[in-house]
């Protein structure tokens, strides 16, 4: 077993970066970065939760009145919205920004100031779309904010509003997340790591990246023309002047769908570098998986309108986009077969982060499969906007892309604190969300087979629907109780937990082989890779360890700290925000603002 | 719940965590319990109670799309069970023993890798082909000539047209048992989608547009052929606004005689639609219609007895209700009433209303007592109503309708001439 046997050595006070709340507010390391991202997308992963909770507590009962129609319209699209693009995405930035220089063996992002930028406006524009709350005005049109429901006619009020500022914000911190990540990937790797030797993280974040910048344009473009109908009285949406609806739907899936390989692909990234670890054996078939998750990022382009069988394409549209989505399913069952052929013939062991990797694997495949069902187009005729379809999402996004990342905070938590998560939480945490999860949103497929739509605030106790129902909150209540035990393992662990090696789970890949925590640069000198699993040959291993646990022999520059990013998302959110007002000239005041900024920002120098 | 297969609340959750408890030796066993579960759950007629199942359906096209989703589950159950057997297995043969070494470290395999590309690839090409030729099948037009019913979507509320038979009613769709019938579909203002589960799937219910030029985009049509008789539960299924979930609709699907009945009803106005004197000016065919028996109403109908009175000598409750209506309140701003003055097309058709087997788009059940709710105050009933309530106006697409102002006394009466309508 080869455990790194390095001695964890505290950084002398001159290698400490700077404490306190203005070094934080200022950094531009990647590490308190991808904290940041963290813990804010976990914070809004609780407000999700609180609105899901309420949702579920309105449907337990047929013909109930808990909350109001207008506030349960709310809820739900608030959740949808706060669930994909505060919690979803931002926690797999999080993941990207700690790890993907440690993975390739770099000091830092590209752009580490653009990547102080992306924190503060997903930061801003999180709160932004959360103020609509203040103002009785949280958006209400559902997550995908169908046309032309979303008219000034139909939903008066700033609602809306809200939602496509709050989008559009967002999507400017997640273009500029993918350009950094890409040139980090491309450029910043170290000596010897080339691309077919990067873990299956950084190549999943690097698929993720591209399909982030180029997916983003195309929900900016809906949403601008959508504001241009709202703000300016334009009429792309508008029916009685010929505009088209349906083309929101086209415009959104388009986005919509790749987004959704957004969401999954980091969790397979993460669990393709968890099972081989706890397996003791590389990843089988580590191109065929990486050639799997390329394919996903290119045919995810290819299938949108599956979301779209009810609106009457024609027989030849949705003939296309029914064999297109089958044929996503094959490099799909590809990832799956090859993760159990890696733990075929291994030596399993069952720390928390691998329960929660075997989970998706178990989970995914039956959201998967109940995706299978309604990729056939005439079967989706009944499930389209379903519960069953529900049950579907929640199976991929939950069970796929959520319980993924728990398994990557539990892996990787050791290497951010330098402190072991408590075990024996995890596991209750794993059981309880297990059996939380699944009686949550398993009852749904019968919920939806027995005819509930959703987006429903209510529904009649003629349908017999309440059974299921009921299932599903007291499932809902068990999962959100389980949450908080995560929530107290991470900050209860964080001052009790046992002391972390620099490689408590005998990992292979370059990340552990520095101390846990990481010096603030990273690697005391670049540490030349030869293979995929450089810390499981021992050879490889001491050669490595001798760059990474050095003494630097001269500490290495790193980029200044810079308050101009948050200054900059703050203009970028003021430009934004003051479209609020109706008045066509306000924003440029906001874009005077960050012009202002940006020129102080692009004066200031990267290092001193 | 009577329904045999339908697992009781305990028994799904402890299948779920049987069937993700994969480290435990007797897996298999629970696999196959839960395998049966699904199955007999999933795909079984179990839905006969369920007024709004998507597995028990009445229609040839109904038919289409459970056919394939019973041979799409079973292929995927064959997957997951595969699945989820080697996961099983797995855990258990390859955990850590102690003292054990480093494994074999292996990289991969090019055949294994080609098998598990092979085979799901032909089993989606067994999909696939099905799914296509169903594809095609549901949106092919009936061989023979079909009823045609115009259907139009509004916030919250369905209206129904016939065309041919020059019938116009809402919220509660007659259609004949054997006879190919087709739905035009197309909203009023945003998108709705028609769901009608045991007549087959949705199909979204699009607003026409109107290029510059006056050309109309097209609309969505659905097609199919009732085999059973029976009142069927629907429910709008694209999210709507904000009473979406309160947008429901009946189909009362009836053998041609009855249809052809309830067809001849529609000829003439309800008996008490107009004064019996027929004044000048009230609607030419309110004397025709005095001459003329009662319409049957459909079998389905829990008041049919208390309908025959109608005619003879009529309530001054009715009468009092009927002034109210046409001279008390701007009723017929919005609301028709075949062979009436009332002329309406912003609200439900209101023709024979007292026949409907519910009231607010399948929220109540059709009785004085709920129109009386209803008239009162709508937006208790149905938030988001477009209709103002006696004493709250109502602004809805920018326009403003003020409050009704009626009273106690003439609400019980329009409610009583509603209900007499039949």
């Amino acid at each position: 077993m080869s455990v790194a046997t390095g001695t964890l050595k505290a950084a002398p006070a001159a290698h400490a970066e700077a404490a306190g709340l203005w070094s934080w507010v200022t950094t531009v390391d990647h590490k308190r970065i991808g904290i940041m991202y963290f813990l804010t997308s976990f914070f809004f992963l609780f407000v999700g939760g609180l609105e899901a909770l309420l949702i579920r507590i309105q449907l337990m009962r047929p013909e109930n009145a808990f909350i109001s129609p207008e506030t349960y319209n709310q809820m739900f699209t608030m959740h949808g919205t706060t669930m994909v693009f505060l919690v979803a995405m931002p926690m797999a930035v999080a993941f990207f920004n700690y790890l993907v220089p440690l993975q390739i063996g770099a000091r830092d992002v590209a752009f580490p100031r653009l990547n102080a930028l992306s924190y503060w406006i997903y930061l801003f524009g999180g709160l932004f779309l959360n103020s609509s709350f203040l103002f009785g005005a949280a958006p209400n049109t559902s997550w995908v904010g169908y046309a032309n429901l979303t008219s000034l006619q139909f939903t008066p009020g700033r609602n809306v509003e809200f939602w496509i500022i709050g989008l559009s914000i967002l999507g400017v911190s997640s273009i500029a997340g993918g350009v950094n990540f890409i040139t980090t990937i491309i450029n910043l790797r170290a000596p010897g790591m080339k691309l077919m030797r990067m873990p299956l993280f950084t190549w999943m974040t690097l698929v993720t990246s591209f399909l982030l910048v180029t997916a983003l344009p195309v929900i900016a473009v809906a949403l601008i023309i959508l504001g241009f109908d709202r703000f300016f009285g334009a009429n792309f949406f508008q029916v009685t002047a010929g505009g088209d609806p349906i083309l929101w739907q086209h415009l959104f899936w388009l986005f919509g769908h790749p987004e959704v390989y957004i969401l999954i692909l980091p969790s397979f990234g993460i669990i393709s570098d968890v099972i081989p670890t706890f397996s003791r054996k590389p990843l089988f078939g580590y191109p065929v998986v990486v050639y799997a998750g390329i394919l996903i990022g290119f045919i995810g382009w290819g299938v949108w309108s599956h979301h779209m069988f009810t609106v009457g394409l024609g027989p030849i549209a949705d003939s296309f986009f029914v064999a297109s989505t089958m044929i996503i399913a094959i490099p799909t069952g590809i990832k799956i077969f090859n993760w159990l052929a890696t733990m075929w013939g291994g030596a399993l062991r069952f720390p928390t982060p691998m329960l929660f990797a075997i989970g998706v694997v178990a989970v995914f495949t039956v959201g998967g499969l109940s995706g299978i069902m309604h990729a056939s187009a005439p079967v989706d005729l009944q499930q389209h906007d379903s519960y069953f379809v529900v049950a579907h999402f929640h199976y991929v996004l939950v069970g796929g892309a959520l319980m993924g990342l728990f398994s990557g905070l539990y892996f990787w938590y050791p290497k951010v604190t330098g402190r072991m998560m408590s075990e024996a939480l995890g596991k209750w945490h794993f059981w309880t969300t297990l059996v939380g999860f699944n009686l949550t949103f398993f009852p749904m497929h019968f919920s939806g087979l027995f005819g509930m739509p959703r987006r429903t605030w209510t529904y009649q106790a003629e349908l017999n629907l309440e059974t299921w129902n009921q299932l599903s909150t007291v499932g809902a209540f068990i999962f959100g109780a389980a949450s908080l035990l995560l929530v107290w393992n991470v900050f209860y662990s964080l001052r009790k937990g046992e002391r972390a090696t620099a490689n408590p789970w005998g990992a292979s890949t370059l990340e552990w082989s520095i101390p846990s925590p990481p010096l603030h640069y990273n690697f005391p000198a670049l540490p030349e890779v030869r293979s995929r699993d450089p810390l499981w040959d021992e050879a490889e291993r001491r050669e490595v360890e001798a760059a990474t646990l050095s003494e630097p022999a001269r500490e290495p520059q790193m980029p200044s700290p810079s308050f101009w990013p948050l200054l900059t998302a703050l203009g970028v959110v003021l430009t934004w925000g003051l479209l609020m007002t109706h008045l066509w000239w306000a924003p440029l005041g906001g874009l005077a603002f960050t012009a202002f900024m940006v020129f102080n920002w692009a004066f200031q120098p990267a290092f001193r | 719940m009577d329904c045999g297969p339908a697992p009781p609340g305990g028994a799904v959750a402890s299948m779920n965590q049987r069937r993700t408890r994969m480290n435990k030796a007797k897996l298999p066993a629970g696999l196959n319990t839960l395998v049966v579960y699904l199955a007999v759950a999933l795909l079984s007629g179990c839905g006969e109670e369920y007024l709004q199942s998507t597995i028990n359906p009445v229609t040839d096209y109904g038919e289409v799309t459970q056919n394939l989703y019973v041979q799409v589950f079973w292929w995927t159950m064959v997957i997951l069970v595969v699945v989820l057997a080697v996961l099983a297995y797995i855990l258990v043969r390859f955990r850590e023993r102690p003292g054990q070494e480093r494994p074999a470290q292996i990289h991969g395999h090019m055949g294994l890798e080609i098998a598990w590309t092979i085979a799901p690839a032909l089993i989606v090409v067994a999909i696939v082909i099905p799914t296509i030729q169903g594809v095609f099948e549901v949106q092919r037009p009936p061989d023979g000539k079909a009823l045609v019913v115009e259907v139009v979507g509004k916030r919250y509320w369905w209206s129904f047209h016939y065309p041919e038979l020059g019938i116009t009613t809402a919220n509660e769709l007659h259609l004949p048992v054997g006879r190919p019938v087709s739905l035009r579909l197309e909203s009023g203002d945003v998108i709705h989608s028609f769901w009608v589960p045991q007549l087959g799937g949705k199909r979204d219910v699009n607003p026409v547009v109107v290029m510059p030029q006056g050309e109309e985009s097209k609309r969505n049509w659905m097609h199919f052929t009732i085999k059973e008789e029976g009142v069927f539960w629907g429910q709008c299924a694209e999210f709507c606004g904000e009473a979406h979930s309160l947008m429901g609709v009946r189909v009362v699907a009836q053998s041609e005689d009855e249809f052809q009945g309830w067809v001849e009803s529609w000829k003439t106005p309800a008996p008490t639609a107009n004064v019996p004197a027929a004044p000048a000016g009230e609607g030419a065919g309110a004397g025709l219609a005095s001459a003329l028996p009662a319409p049957g109403p459909s079998a389905q109908d829990p008041r049919m007895d208390a309908g025959a009175q109608a005619p003879v000598a009529e309530d001054p409750l009715v009468a009092r209700g009927r002034e109210v209506f046409f001279r008390e309140s701007y009723c017929v701003l919005c609301h028709a009433i075949e062979g009436t003055q009332a002329p309406g097309i912003i609200g439900p058709n209101l023709t024979r209303i007292g026949s409907r087997l519910t009231i607010a788009a399948g929220m109540l059940e059709n009785t004085p007592q709920n129109l009386e709710a209803w008239l009162r105050d709508p937006h208790a009933i149905k938030p988001g109503a477009q209709m103002p309530a006696a004493q709250a106006g109502v602004t809805y697409e920018g326009q403003t309708f003020p409050p009704t102002n009626l009273n106690d006394e003439q609400i019980r009466a329009l409610a009583a001439w509603l209900s007499s309508m039949r």
